[in-house]
């Protein structure tokens, strides 16, 4: 079959795998936001502002420190952890109880600042990030040549989204931290510090903002604004996938990349639309998205 | 009780805030509006405030003793706030003359309102050739380039130098789409031939599919028919790829700022057009130096035109003794530029400022000597024939 | 009573405003978003359906109606109902498929389908002129005689359009369809269990916040003269929020307050900060023209921590005793 729908295979096969590599950087993403809403119930809009702060950070680890992109690897979502912390401590407790409004409207506000902060630093051109040596170079698969450290963001991207999943659903930790946000005052009878752990899972999702910068820094662009495309999409992902559920948002990430990329072969001026033309179907036919439940 | 009263004091304030200051008189007043904070703050921006304030300087500060002032707005790539600037300075503020920035709708906007006042705006940084096509006016000055001389320049040479089969990588708006067309006729008129083109939604976050489509495509140079941060991420992920040791790589609307933030090993070999490069000449260099003492960067095309036209409005106020639109422009078109940023220009009646054009090879990293030494001057490209000519113009002034 | 004094005093300097110096197209633009932010406000304050998606009524209709002025040579008055119109219909069309759906994805449905409606505005250039925008639209005599050229008669017909739309608002509000729509904001199930046909009200309220937040696009691009795609893109809808939530929620003046602050705020930032630099002498203060969106990030920060109710809001709360949490 040398075409599908006047296609040639190797090009269709190319833009499906290229559909993947995309899709698990979108899982990633999207993996922190669901991880906020569906624990803590909180709608975390600077994950865009934040996802740039991460790439930036490793910018300057490595421009000011010399220190190199596997250490910012770890370090760069430590810091942005540390900072979504002192956020969460300091503005978000104050909203819980109300409605989700107030969560995405004050992390709306965040996000405006962090992004002008850096702007008027850095300017909007961005900043030059090359590709690790150890990354660099590409791998001839027949069909298409795939640069081996878009290989690397798979891989990397499917570990954490994996690890991330068996922990929250497999484990006791996982389940403190489920049991903690359905009825706190219970968990909370049972000795576990229960703000605390909501701190720290905070933490932990804004830190995967982070971590998905660092991936995304050397082949995006790493400027100020970068985070500010992305977001509503990975909102759109959130939604599609079930806003309580981490496999829901892995799977759609993923599933979004591939109908992405066929868009691109098809329509491609859609290609950055058709992700809110699948959440309109999918909201009309499953209320609450593809795997979550009805509150 | 109270509530209502404080709500209508807070209003009346709101209203008081909108009455602004009273007309400024016997003062030549130069406005700057721009983008100073978005995508395209580094190619003009406050780079540009500088070298309008440079240009005011070097006039003296004053013309026959009146005071010449400068004020300045971001317009946040909203045309909406470019035109209502426009409209309130030259109402309440006395503005005289109006240097437009960025962004081809806010210039547009602008370029209305300046006519409807009869007051002298000279485009600087918006691309499109419709203010001196569909929407020209006796009072618009279209100044450092639009899309058709880059398109003109970079098609036409590259054919020559053997570049003949193409394929475009567009972004899908109405700039990315007469850049891809302008170049496409400049290819196909000069015996090249054009092999496919792909169009991506603006600001798309990954390049790979439509690069991986060029690629099959079999053709020798890539044309980017984008700009700003699409264009920096093409590139990117051209390089990525592989591309880039297969295909060359056309850079149809590029600032040096853009190379500046993707490194020249990204970018060695690439050609783009500008209307002016900071390394070009003496007069050049001697610019561009007192420019980076005050912005620590080299200038771009926007910034190094945003001071030569402001420079020649305030000749043409000192020549002609008024800063009366009518006869500042008839002076202005009577009178060749002759400046650092260019030499012999003529500002015809379709208010074009057509000046040379010059193609660009960007050097290896090898080759770069001092910061900033990024472009090889490939070949030099009179105005003439980079601009639309009388036959092709749409502009109901010049017939 | 006393509603009645402060109304007739906010009009009395609506109405005076461009004698004692007030720059009218400046004006105008206040008068249109307020009205923008109180049709926003019919569908958030008094039914609680939050809508991502309102850019799309308020460029729909700018689109419509400059079309209609531009292209069809339709008069003013005509230009305007079509612009009217067009949200409206844009408005039943959303509304519909959104309505299915509550809370969040209510709002995220909204948000999709204005995307799309922006990613059409992108795309028909011949209609809309792409990001160049659609300039040149005329503003034409008002009943054939009055000439709109001038700024400060158009203000007049911006205000006399304004006062119309706000009246409707507050009649709306006071009337039994309002008193339902707040019944629905407050416990949705028990309305039902009264009998109400709960989405029939929804969608309603729905389809008039489109076609006055419609008007106010409409007779926005009259006053500026063209339409540009930053009218249908979705940082204009996160605006009308930010606007509303600002002066107050379910607050009838509110919204006219926070459109107002916020206009001022993305035009004036610049001219404040160069007021502050020439009488401070802190060089810093020229550059915060530039700061507007980290300022605007500041108050979104700010209101929603300390001020939730807005100011009328907190005001209303402070003067008359209450003391329900915000």
């Amino acid at each position: 079959m040398d075409e599908i729908f006047g296609i040639p295979t190797a090009a269709l096969m190319s833009q499906l795998l290229l559909g993947l590599v995309n899709g698990s950087f979108y899982a990633m993403l999207s993996l922190g936001l669901a991880v906020i809403f569906g624990l803590l119930n909180v709608i975390n809009f600077s994950h865009g502002a934040l996802y740039m702060m991460g790439a930036f950070l490793a910018w300057m680890g490595i421009e000011y420190f010399h220190l190199n992109y596997w250490i910012m690897l770890v370090l760069a979502p430590l810091v942005v952890g540390a900072f979504g912390i002192v956020i969460e401590r300091t503005m978000l407790r104050w909203l819980y109880k109300l409605d989700h409004l107030y969560g995405l409207l004050l992390t709306f506000g965040i996000t405006l600042m962090v992004e002008g902060v850096f702007r008027s630093f850095y300017g909007v051109s961005g900043q030059p990030f090359s590709v690790p040596e150890q990354l660099a170079g590409a791998t001839d698969l027949g069909f298409m040549v795939m640069p081996n450290y878009r290989a690397w963001v798979v891989v990397a991207s499917l570990a954490v989204c994996l690890s991330t999943w068996f922990v929250i659903e497999k484990t006791k930790l996982g389940s403190y931290l489920r049991a903690g946000t359905e009825n706190p005052k219970l968990v909370e009878a049972f000795g576990v510090n229960v703000p605390l752990m909501v701190t720290l899972t905070y933490g932990f999702g804004v830190a995967l903002a982070g971590f998905a910068g660092v991936l995304a820094a050397p082949v995006i662009q790493v400027q100020p604004l970068m985070g500010q495309n992305l977001i509503i999409v990975v909102f759109a992902v959130v939604v599609i996938g079930g806003m309580g559920s981490i496999l829901g948002s892995i799977l759609t990430g993923l599933g979004l990349g591939v109908i992405e990329g066929l868009t691109k072969v098809f329509y491609p001026e859609f290609s950055s639309t058709v992700v809110f033309l699948v959440m309109v179907v999918v909201l009309l036919l499953r209320p609450a998205g593809l795997f979550g439940k009805e509150k | 009780m109270k509530l209502k009263t404080i709500v209508t004091a807070v209003c009346a304030c709101g209203v008081s805030l909108a009455a602004q200051a009273q007309i400024s008189g016997d003062t030549i007043k130069i406005g700057f509006i721009t983008d100073m904070s978005g995508l395209y703050a580094d190619i003009d921006g406050a780079g540009g405030a500088e070298a309008i304030k440079m240009a005011i300087a070097d006039a003296g500060g004053n013309i026959n003793g009146k005071k010449i002032e400068f004020i300045s707005a971001d317009h946040q790539n909203k045309a909406d706030i470019a035109a209502s600037k426009a409209r309130e300075w030259f109402d309440q503020q006395g503005v005289d003359m109006l240097i437009g920035g960025t962004n081809s709708g806010a210039n547009l906007a602008m370029a209305k309102v300046a006519a409807e006042k009869k007051k002298v705006f000279i485009s600087i940084g918006a691309g499109s050739a419709r203010l001196t096509n569909e929407e020209c006016t006796p009072y618009t000055v279209h100044y450092a380039y639009d899309t058709i001389a880059l398109a003109r320049g970079t098609g036409g040479a590259i054919v020559a130098q053997g570049g003949k089969s193409w394929f475009f990588l567009t972004a899908d708006y109405a700039f990315g789409a007469s850049l891809e067309k302008d170049t496409a006729d400049v290819v196909k008129a000069k015996g090249g031939k054009v092999l496919g083109s792909v169009k991506h939604p603006l600001s798309a976050s990954d390049f790979s599919s439509f690069l991986l489509q060029a690629q099959t495509s079999g053709a020798q140079i890539l044309g980017l028919a984008n700009a700003g941060g699409d264009a920096i991420n093409s590139i990117k992920a051209a390089n990525e790829f592989g591309i880039t040791k297969k295909m060359k790589l056309a850079g149809l609307l590029i600032f040096i700022n853009d190379i500046h933030s993707l490194g020249l090993n990204l970018t060695q070999g690439m050609y783009l057009t500008d209307g002016w490069y900071w390394d070009m000449n003496a007069d050049t260099r001697a610019w561009s130096k007192r420019y980076f003492e005050k912005m620590k960067k080299e200038p771009s095309m926007l910034q190094a035109a945003d001071f030569s036209a402001a420079s020649n409005y305030l000749k043409a106020v000192k020549a002609t003794g008024t800063d009366d639109g009518d006869k500042v422009m008839a002076y202005l078109k009577a009178n060749k530029i002759n400046d650092m940023f260019a030499k012999g220009g003529v500002v015809r009646p379709d208010g074009r400022m057509v000046h040379d054009m010059y193609l660009m090879e960007v050097k290896k990293q090898a080759d770069s000597k001092y910061p900033w030494d990024y472009y090889k001057v490939v070949a030099t490209i009179p105005g003439d024939q980079a601009y639309a000519t009388k036959a092709e113009t749409k502009c109901s002034l010049w017939k | 009573m006393n509603k009645k004094i402060g109304y007739g005093i906010a009009l009395a300097v609506a109405l005076a405003a461009p004698v004692v110096g007030g720059y009218p197209p400046f004006l105008s633009k206040l008068l249109c978003f307020s009205l923008f932010a109180c049709a926003f406000n019919l569908l958030i304050g008094y039914t609680g359906l939050l809508s991502f998606g309102h850019a799309a009524f308020f460029g729909m209709a700018g689109y419509a109606a400059g079309n209609a002025l531009k292209v069809w040579g339709l008069p003013v008055e005509l230009g305007i109902l079509v612009g009217v119109g067009a949200a409206a219909l844009v408005g039943l069309v959303m509304g519909a498929l959104a309505i299915r759906r509550q809370g969040i994805y209510f709002s995220m449905i909204t948000l999709a389908l204005a995307q799309m409606v922006y990613f059409g505005a992108l795309r028909a250039g011949d209609l809309t002129g792409g990001e160049d925008g659609l300039q040149g639209v005329p503003r034409g005599k008002l009943l054939g005689f009055i000439d709109l050229g001038n700024d400060t008669t158009l203000y007049y017909l911006v205000l006399a359009i304004a006062v119309a739309g706000f009246a409707l608002i507050v009649r709306t509000v006071h009337s039994p369809f309002g008193q339902v729509l707040k019944a629905i904001k407050e416990n949705e199930p028990r309305a039902i269990s009264l009998g109400y046909d709960v989405d029939k009200y929804k969608l309603l309220a729905f389809v008039l916040s489109a076609a006055l937040a419609g008007l106010a696009g409409a007779v926005n691009t009259l006053v500026q003269g063209f339409e540009t795609l930053t009218d249908v893109h979705w940082t204009m809808s996160g605006l009308v929020i930010l606007m509303t939530l600002v002066g107050g929620m379910g607050t009838l003046a509110g919204p006219v307050l926070g459109a107002m602050v916020i206009i001022a705020l993305e035009n004036k930032l610049g001219d404040l900060g160069q007021l502050l630099a020439s009488l401070t002498h802190i060089e810093w203060f020229n550059t915060l023209g530039e700061a507007v969106n980290m300022v605007t990030g500041f108050i979104f920060v700010v209101c929603v921590l300390l001020f939730r109710r807005g100011i009328i809001g907190e005001f209303i709360a402070r003067f008359s005793g209450d003391h329900k949490p915000a």
